[in-house]
């Protein structure tokens, strides 16, 4: 398995925001795990830093609280973590604010793809439009995930997107992805403006049976 | 897979086309954008040399990052300044309808839309804001969504979307007195969790939701989200329709009935199926409060902080947390917990009603010594409108601060925010660890009439021991006509 063309190797993971362009088969990287469910966007990156209009410099501010109150220990602190491409979490990722700035943040931190149990539904289509890749697995494999990936810090793994499956030298996971998010992100066609503008005639056509926009 | 449902059948209208990447294309009827998550999407239009598809369906307001005591141009906080210019830019660039400061429109996104009358039933509304979900009182499908997706919106007013499941959550009995709608979903969200939700539409229905007013009905709906399901909804009745009527954006005249007639058509057949039902009673519920840091984690006012061992092992290591976080023991009593910080407003509980029901029990008592209390109104029309019935005077003469209307403290992206480890009573929506402005600080979600109960008592406090010993009716102030255009 090769990694991606689409992704560009990433000289500096915590500054470059190099988003990828394009069909994305796999993202290969080392992993680092974030454990706990219900990790909402608050805790990803904390309101304070929605005062922005840019996305640019969310990358350092990702977690800033939970990596503050953790002086240093949080996963995204430690050395052995800088450069990590996969994250690797438990249920309902995601949860809370609409806020795209978390998974800006989380790419713009240098990940390019999330395997967990569950996402928030909102997560879950803002990582899409973005070309970040969320896949799930059951309870018991995502720990068994997690520890191997805990206990081989360095080791790297190859998310196949199109055949849904991680891999780690001679172990490999079966993941789930919906068909839908699965061709978007195989194809390239997961940023959906072109798609959704290439339909201008059914639109209008919407518009013209809708009653509300008819007078009733 | 739901057939015959509101949301079945709104879909189906809004349907444009199935896309290549296997998701829906759906037409969006009422886009609602503020200053928060729409500068990156104007800018991305830019880049792509797009303009904005259908700016007569787009409105605008300000509200995240305003200030609440004086709101006085230009800011004292250049960078809300500058997100405010900003907005005001790309809204007259693309001829984009926007209520600012001092229009007498302004307010928090949830709230102005429904007293504009902008939004209806049957309709498609989607904003950059998890809290959409509110418009689904109404009956109309709403979505919170991210920048990339109000890109998607403002150049071809539509979504890729994929079609979510349909619960119904049917709700017999009544609201006893002093129980609100707060209680109610805060009381839904503890039994089928935070996470229970998601990949659903949430549809409530069932005696107890055909007795709400629409502001209840929003509340409702506004934490839909908390629990997990993008949207909820409430079928549209008499009840909406009554609401609607005479509203600045609602139809008038002949169009008027004709709307009436489609709006009722769109309501979930009697014969309809879901994809699953959960069944409540609305007259075994008491005032509800958070003691953790997930919306769920949320307890009778009556009961102690859970032990472990009364929790599914799953949600376990959250409550864990949550102890330490909240330095909560379990089988702790909620009640009589001191609160340093007591908020009333947010585009969950910031409404006319809302402010009545603490008003209720503000009115001839005192905020506690060494408690900071405030009001925030949702809107310019319910500052006035409350001001009008001198809900301000009263809310002062009781030491409450009454401010001007702004998200506020509910995400402390504006000057509101708790310090170090205070702790809140607030009517708002999330607990999250660091959700108001400190990152250590708590936060117990609760009804307006619980935030002003403990803001007298300066703890927890059940609010139904104040409204007896008045005999004051909650439940009849809180059904009072609501605010009108």
């Amino acid at each position: 398995m090769i990694a991606s063309p689409s992704l560009p190797p990433l000289t500096d993971a915590v500054t470059s925001s190099g988003f990828p362009i394009g069909p994305i088969p796999s993202v290969e990287g080392r992993a680092v795990v974030l454990a706990g469910d219900d990790i909402d966007t608050d805790r990803i990156i904390p309101a304070r830093f929605l005062k922005c209009v840019t996305f640019e410099g969310l990358g350092e501010q990702v977690f800033a609280d939970d990596r503050s109150e953790l002086g240093g220990s949080h996963p995204f602190d430690r050395p052995e973590h800088s450069g990590a491409r996969l994250l690797l979490v438990n249920r309902n990722f995601g949860c809370g604010s609409s806020r795209e700035h978390a998974p800006q943040a989380l790419m713009r931190w240098g990940l390019r793809a999330v395997i967990g149990e569950s996402f928030a539904e909102i997560f879950h289509g803002n990582g899409l439009a973005l070309g970040l890749p969320c896949l799930t697995s059951g309870h018991e494999q995502m720990l068994a995930i997690q520890a191997h990936a805990s206990s081989h810090p360095t080791a790297s793994f190859v998310l196949d997107v199109q055949a849904a499956e991680l891999r780690c030298g001679d172990q490999v996971w079966a993941l789930e992805l919906a068909p839908g998010p699965r061709q978007m992100l195989t194809t390239g066609q997961w940023d959906a403006t072109g798609q959704l503008l290439a339909n201008d005639d059914a639109l209008v056509a919407t518009v013209a049976r809708l009653p509300y926009l008819n007078g009733f | 897979m739901s057939a015959g449902t509101l949301y079945d059948k709104v879909w189906d209208l809004h349907r444009v086309a199935e896309l290549p990447g296997g998701s829906t294309q759906l037409f969006i009827g009422l886009h609602l954008i503020h200053e928060v998550t729409s500068p990156q999407a104007f800018a991305a239009l830019r880049d792509l040399g797009l303009g904005v598809r259908h700016p007569e369906r787009t409105v605008a307001t300000v509200d995240h990052i305003v200030p609440t005591t004086s709101q006085a141009r230009p800011f004292a906080d250049p960078l809300a300044e500058e997100m405010l210019v900003n907005l005001e830019r790309n809204c007259a660039a693309h001829a984009i309808p926007l209520h600012g400061l001092g229009s007498g429109r302004q307010g928090i996104v949830h709230v102005i839309a429904p007293e504009l009358g902008l939004t209806q039933p049957g309709m498609t509304v989607a904003c950059g804001d998890s809290h959409t979900s509110t418009h689904g009182a109404f009956g109309a499908i709403a979505f919170g969504i991210g920048t990339s997706q109000v890109r998607d919106v403002l150049a071809t007013q539509s979504l890729a979307l994929n079609k979510l499941r349909v619960r119904r959550i049917w709700v017999d009995g009544a609201l006893p007195p002093g129980v609100y709608a707060k209680d109610l979903i805060l009381h839904v969200i503890r039994v089928l969790g935070v996470k229970g939700g998601v990949g659903h539409a949430y549809e409530f229905a069932g005696p107890a939701v055909a007795a709400l007013s629409m502001e209840e009905r929003m509340t409702l709906c506004n934490m839909a989200i908390e629990g997990g399901a993008r949207c909820g909804y409430v079928n549209p009745d008499a009840t909406t329709f009554a609401y609607l009527e005479g509203r600045p954006m609602a139809p008038s005249g002949t169009a008027w009935e004709r709307a009436v007639a489609w709006w009722s058509s769109l309501a979930s057949d009697a014969d309809a199926s879901y994809d699953d039902e959960v069944r409540f009673d609305a007259s075994l519920l008491s005032p509800t409060v958070t003691w953790g840091i997930t919306p769920a984690q949320g307890i009778g006012v009556d009961e102690a902080v859970p032990t472990p061992e009364q929790l599914d092992p799953q949600e376990r290591p959250i409550a864990e947390e949550a102890y330490r976080y909240m330095n909560l023991s379990p089988g702790a009593a909620i009640a009589g917990l001191p609160v340093d910080v007591c908020f009333i407003g947010s585009c969950t509980n910031g409404r006319l009603s809302d402010l009545r029901a603490a008003a209720l029990v503000a009115r001839g008592r005192h905020v506690a010594a060494g408690i900071r209390a405030f009001v925030v109104p949702g809107s310019e029309q319910v500052a006035r409108a409350a001001e009008a019935e001198g809900l301000d005077r009263l809310f002062r003469e009781a030491g409450f601060e009454w401010r001007e209307p702004g998200c506020s403290m509910c995400l402390a992206m504006n000057p509101d925010r708790l310090e170090g480890r205070q702790i809140s009573a607030s009517s708002s929506n999330r607990n999250f660890k660091g959700r108001q402005g400190s990152a250590s600080g708590r936060t117990l979600l609760m009804s307006p009439a619980m935030v002003a109960a403990a803001a007298v008592r300066g703890h927890v406090t059940d609010v139904r021991e104040l409204l007896a010993e008045t005999g004051r009716s909650a439940s009849a102030a809180s059904r009072q006509p609501s605010l009108t255009a």
